[in-house]
């Protein structure tokens, strides 16, 4: 498995990406009182049909044409089971796809979050004309970062200038950082 | 604590700046697969990114590419820079991605021992 939940994300989105998906809503919702770590990934991607949808579990099951295998789901649907969670897939072809990965927030195998930060700014920084929507719940706290607004206060200047790259960084870092500090 | 608000003052200043984008600058386009990112693109990518912004580098477009099938060899990171040719780095680290910043993209010289292939 992907040492850090972080790079599953990261990975997964690439995933919706090459199914030409223009808009993406990655949820994560960590709830101490009921002891559930879960996050969702939505796209309006070309989405799967079902007989597909059945297989993509299947590491020797890829789309790909460089290898054989396709290992991102399978991974991640194994960790999900050694962590007292639970994985699912939702697809419509021509619509989109929704996936969903739940862990049990305190399970000793469930892998760290990870460098969070570093994965969103990668989202946003890689993607500059995907919809991208990132919303965080801890609790009772909510962070959510949007590419298309950032875009839009930028008024073509680049995510990519220097100076904006470094505003990005640390605001999401504190963004993830406050949340996870419990503060609204 | 960074702000939206700070975001748009950003903006007019550089507006107002000569910071002017060039046009056709160097561009760096990391291998963003399962594969790559379980080596480690992710923190290759971040430390690009880190250069860029830390050496107020303005022409450089960073972009993503899924896998090319040399899986072993990730993270893969290609330079090319504007009438040379495109230059493929393997194994690349974050202190390898803040070198070929520095020595490749800002100074133009290959950073040859960690070169995988070049295309004309």
């Amino acid at each position: 498995m992907m040492h850090e939940l972080s790079l599953s994300i990261l990975d997964l989105v690439q995933n919706c990406i090459a199914a030409q998906a223009n808009w993406v809503l990655l949820e994560i919702i960590e709830c101490s009182a009921t002891d559930k770590l879960l996050f969702r990934i939505s796209d309006n991607g070309k989405g799967m049909d079902k007989e597909t949808q059945k297989k993509v579990l299947d590491p020797f099951v890829t789309s790909r044409t460089t290898r054989r295998v396709g290992l991102g789901l399978p991974l991640i649907d194994m960790t999900t089971k050694m962590c007292g969670g639970s994985f699912s897939i939702e697809s419509e072809v021509g619509k989109g796809t929704i996936i969903e990965a739940l862990f049990q927030l305190s399970h000793i195998d469930r892998p760290p979050m990870g460098k969070l930060a570093d994965t969103i700014k990668s989202l946003i920084i890689l993607n500059p004309e995907l919809d991208f929507n990132y919303k965080h719940i801890i609790d009772d706290a909510v962070f959510t970062v949007s590419t298309k607004e950032l875009v839009a206060e930028l008024e073509g200047i680049s995510l990519q200038t220097p100076e904006v790259l470094l505003w990005l960084n640390d605001y999401i870092k504190q963004g993830i950082a406050n949340l996870s500090g419990g503060k609204k | 604590m960074k702000s939206i608000e700070e975001l748009r003052k950003l903006r007019e200043q550089l507006k107002a700046g000569t910071a002017i984008r060039k046009e056709a600058g160097t561009k760096i386009i990391v291998g963003m697969g399962t594969c790559g990112i379980a080596a480690g693109a992710r923190e290759a990518m971040n430390a690009i990114v880190d250069e860029i912004a830390k050496r107020n580098i303005h022409d450089v477009q960073v972009s993503q590419t899924g896998c090319i099938g040399m899986c072993v060899l990730e993270p893969l990171v290609d330079v090319v820079r504007p009438g040379e040719p495109r230059v493929t780095y393997g194994r690349v680290t974050p202190e390898l991605a803040r070198r070929i910043v520095t020595e490749h993209v800002v100074n133009g010289n290959i950073v040859e021992d960690a070169v995988i292939g070049k295309i004309e």
